[in-house]
């Protein structure tokens, strides 16, 4: 039986009422918008790419709490990033909430607290919103991201 | 059975008995995480009587043939039934006709079904639709393609803090370039009732049909679409304890008389050439192809269940569940009730603290408790309260006092676990 002290996490909880990076980024010059029209949550991701390297990173929006801890934490662990090692974070981030690949949770660090997700599957996109919005902003779209 | 036959079932009906009633729904003693389920999301569908269950299995069993077609025995028989099912549809809601009533896959195809045969034809560039700020996007979008196609406009009757209808300006809106005024009976994501023999008075003052979105108040409340005056009534069987896939359209027969066809297929025609064809009579005109058999005589099921016990005593038992529910969430340390019209039906819509309600969900899961959260198909109603979502417990028959207090217990948990 999945428990809910799994899912929400301290830390967790800590992050989505005092998120880290939660600010319009007015040196960005790359965003995205991210929207889950399922439960209306909605993020943008604001970007200051130095090259390929993640130099600054924000976020503001709206969501629930594995939305917005998920969001708070992936700017804690991208920025200084290059593009490449994002986008391979997320890949095994992605495996862990949807327990494609719980045995790699240890090389996420951090990450590793969203574990429990995976026993939720209806939460997967909640904590993969900010990703893939992060993901849409390396690419340069300019469309809206949707979960659906 | 005529219409006169049904009637007397409902004097028929002894005192109401709660637990007689759980134990004619199955699902209700599933066990959800080691608790007993609390369903309480009965707004996006409700659980299903034994008795519907085994109106489906009968019919595969017993009398499974395509209806209107053959000259055999089983055919006779399914066709038969379906249409006596037909008038059970007919007397459940009072219409004059049992050719007022056809038979859709659910309320949003019925409604679909009237914006594109008679809105297409009577709406015109420059004219208008008359919503309601409470409709659910089954009830809006329709209209807004039409719109599109057109070049009409959607004109948007506005609501109060409480969630109740401003009922002058929904008249102010109702002018010459009006077509169509289409509206919910009850409200799905406040429980709101609508004033709907006013409001239909209104627009009919000015010479404008209604269309009502009655899906969720068939199930909690007598219709009576004659008293009404409505012009087109929808709802559907998945809602009111009846199956999935299987809903009404009631249209005034002149008005369903002088529309288009809107699918074409078999059924629906009376002869075919490749030069012309000419359709069917009322209501098959509208029910092209072969229908949802089974699902109609489960629909026929479930009014024959509810009018065993009795809709007017289910409408007292959800309203005194709703009552208590209200009174006893609205103790609660955090909570704030979205929709308190005076007169509502069966739903309770909140937020609490600034939990989001996905959280919320997800936490009264884990006790066993279903409820809905999220915008509830109803967007603009969530704009309109400044919110993205809400957390949406809402009633059938077999709801319990206990299962309230259930459902306070896990609105504490969420709180423990925000603390």
């Amino acid at each position: 039986m999945p428990e809910l002290r799994d899912l929400y996490q301290e830390v967790i909880l800590e992050h989505s009422k005092a998120p880290r990076n939660y600010k319009v980024l007015t040196s960005a010059n790359h965003r995205a918008e991210g929207y889950n029209p399922l439960c209306g949550d909605r993020f943008t991701v604001y970007l200051e790419m130095d090259g390929d390297r993640i130099r600054e990173i924000g976020f503001q929006g709206a969501g629930c709490a594995i939305s917005k801890a998920s969001a708070s934490m992936m700017t804690q662990t991208v920025k200084g990033k290059t593009k490449a090692e994002a986008e391979q974070i997320f890949e095994k981030f992605h495996d862990l909430v949807t327990g494609h690949a719980p045995g790699d949770a240890a090389q996420l660090g951090k990450l590793a607290v969203f574990s429990g997700v995976s026993e939720f599957p209806m939460r997967v996109k909640c904590a993969t919103l900010a990703w893939h919005t992060l993901e849409a902003a390396l690419e340069g779209k300019q469309e809206k991201v949707s979960t659906e | 059975m005529s219409a006169a036959a049904v009637v007397p079932v409902r004097e028929k009906s002894v005192a109401f008995d709660l637990e007689r009633i759980r134990k004619d729904f199955p699902i209700l003693r599933t066990k959800v995480h080691g608790h007993p389920l609390v369903y309480l999301d009965n707004a996006a569908t409700s659980q299903k009587p034994q008795v519907v269950i085994d109106a489906l299995v009968r019919y595969y069993e017993g009398e499974n043939a395509n209806i209107h077609r053959g000259v055999h025995y089983l055919s006779q028989i399914a066709t038969e039934d379906f249409e006596k099912a037909r008038k059970t549809v007919q007397a459940f809601v009072n219409a004059a006709d049992p050719g007022e009533i056809v038979f859709t896959r659910g309320t949003t195809e019925a409604i679909n079904l009237v914006a594109q045969t008679y809105g297409r034809v009577n709406v015109g560039p420059g004219d208008e639709i008359l919503i309601t700020a409470m409709e659910h996007h089954s009830n809006i979008v329709p209209w807004q393609l039409l719109c599109e196609e057109k070049g009409a406009k959607l004109r948007v009757a506005p609501i109060n803090d409480e969630g109740e209808l401003l009922i002058e300006e929904f008249e102010k809106l109702i002018g010459p370039r009006t077509k169509v005024v289409a509206v919910a009976h009850v409200s799905n994501a406040l429980g709101t009732i609508n004033p709907l023999r006013q409001m239909i008075a209104m627009a009919h003052a000015q010479g404008v049909p209604v269309l009502v979105d009655g899906a969720q108040a068939v199930p909690h409340l007598a219709v009576d679409v004659q008293a009404l005056d409505a012009d087109f009534y929808t709802f559907s069987g998945h809602k009111m304890y009846g199956p999935t896939g299987i809903g009404v359209l009631y249209g005034k027969t002149a008005l369903l008389d002088a529309m288009p066809p809107w699918q074409g297929g078999g059924d629906m025609i009376s002869s075919v050439t490749f030069e012309k064809t000419t359709y069917n009579k009322l209501p098959h005109k509208f029910e092209a192809g072969t229908p949802d058999m089974a699902g109609v005589a489960g629909l026929k099921a479930a009014i024959d269940y509810m009018n065993g016990i009795g809709i007017d005593r289910i409408a007292a038992h959800e309203h005194d569940l709703l009552q208590y529910a209200t009174e006893t969430l609205g103790r609660l340390d955090g909570v704030r009730l979205i929709g308190t019209a005076r007169e509502k039906a069966s739903v309770l819509s909140f937020v609490l603290d600034d939990v989001h309600p996905h959280d919320i969900g997800t936490i009264l899961d884990q006790e066993g408790i279903a409820v809905r959260t999220g915008h509830h198909c109803a967007q603009p109603v969530m704009d309109r309260f400044g919110i993205p979502a809400t957390v949406r417990a809402s009633f059938a028959a077999y709801n319990t006092r206990t299962e309230v207090d259930a459902l306070a217990r896990g609105i504490r948990k969420v709180r423990e676990v925000f603390a």
